[in-house]
């Protein structure tokens, strides 16, 4: 089973990266683009094949270290 | 007193925290490989900057399970001093031996400057040598610097007087326009609740002798190390 794992800042923590690719976006003339965050794409492979076991794991790995809870949120897909 | 200076891959500070201490300071600096398990004969520690790990994932993220971080989390929690400076502050919050996270700097700009912060608790083990509201001036080096905390967090750590260095102006204003990366109220340095762990992101080993135009640093680790020597008994004094 593929995780695809995506770890963003919260809603509501300034995102410099985000805002500095917004300003870029804006002077080539994508003038609409708002709301820029920009975050971390993991993915990997897991030998499970059931997925709420795999869900769980997927998810400890999250809280334990490829998210920050502090300061990021975090997704994944499953399949 | 023998400080040992924990080595992680990447970290680039080392050598100049145990100059100071053993050259500087005429102590004794243990440099101490983050594979190791114990911290058995060391007085304190020094968590120093670098890019432990490549600063991959986050910074301090991958640190935090060198084998040697299970002994200092331990080591804190006797009550014994630990200090990280700059990755090693990361690494402590990493680790949650202080509470919060760093954020890249707002300007999204590495910073190498000097700056000043003011002491804002003089009363620690790691600041009895500085006056109350003294302001120092120390480097800081860092893309990610910018530290965050919950709000209940950080009326916490300011009801505690846990915020022990603030950025501020040359006359000590703490202003917007002296916090350079961002933190939220302009926090440089803070400890935990026991008060036994700092970490602060300017580099105090970087400015501690004359030679090199400035020792405001000094006084940070020669505190420490008064510190150290104040809650070792009598008898073991060497």
């Amino acid at each position: 089973m593929k995780a695809k794992i995506h770890v963003t800042l919260k809603q509501g923590i300034l995102d410099p990266q985000g805002k500095a690719i917004e300003h870029a976006l804006d002077s080539l003339g994508f003038k609409h683009a708002a709301n820029v965050r920009v975050g971390k794409y993991v993915e990997l492979d897991l030998p499970e094949q059931d997925k709420v076991k795999a869900e769980a794991e997927v998810k400890q790995m999250c809280e334990k270290l490829l998210a920050n809870t502090i300061i990021e949120e975090y997704r994944y897909e499953l399949g | 007193m023998n400080i040992g200076v924990v080595v992680f891959p990447g970290s680039n500070c080392d050598h100049d925290c145990i100059h100071v201490l053993s050259s500087v300071l005429g102590q004794k600096a243990t440099q101490v490989w983050h594979k190791e398990t114990s911290l058995a004969g060391l007085d304190g520690i020094i968590l120093p900057g670098g890019f432990s790990y490549g600063d991959y994932l986050r910074t301090g993220a991958i640190a935090r399970f060198s084998p040697v971080m299970k002994a200092v989390k331990q080591f804190a929690a006797e009550g014994r001093l630990v200090l990280g400076i700059c990755n090693g502050f990361q690494i402590l919050l990493e680790a949650g031996l202080l509470p919060g996270a760093m954020l890249r700097n707002q300007s999204l700009h590495f910073i190498c400057r000097d700056t000043y912060v003011r002491v804002e608790n003089a009363a620690t083990p790691f600041t009895s040598g500085c006056k109350p509201g003294q302001v120092l001036k120390i480097p800081i080096a860092h893309a990610d610097g910018n530290y965050y905390t919950d709000p209940v967090t950080l009326a916490g750590l300011q009801a505690n007087a846990q915020v022990i260095f603030r950025y501020c102006d040359q006359d000590g204003n703490v202003t917007p326009e002296a916090n350079p990366n961002g933190s939220l109220d302009n926090i440089a340095g803070i400890r935990n609740a026991a008060g036994n762990v700092l970490g602060m992101m300017p580099h105090p080993e970087r400015c501690a002798e004359s030679v090199l135009g400035n020792e405001d640093g000094r006084l940070i680790l020669a505190s420490m190390v008064e510190g150290l020597k104040k809650a070792k008994p009598a008898e073991a004094v060497v």
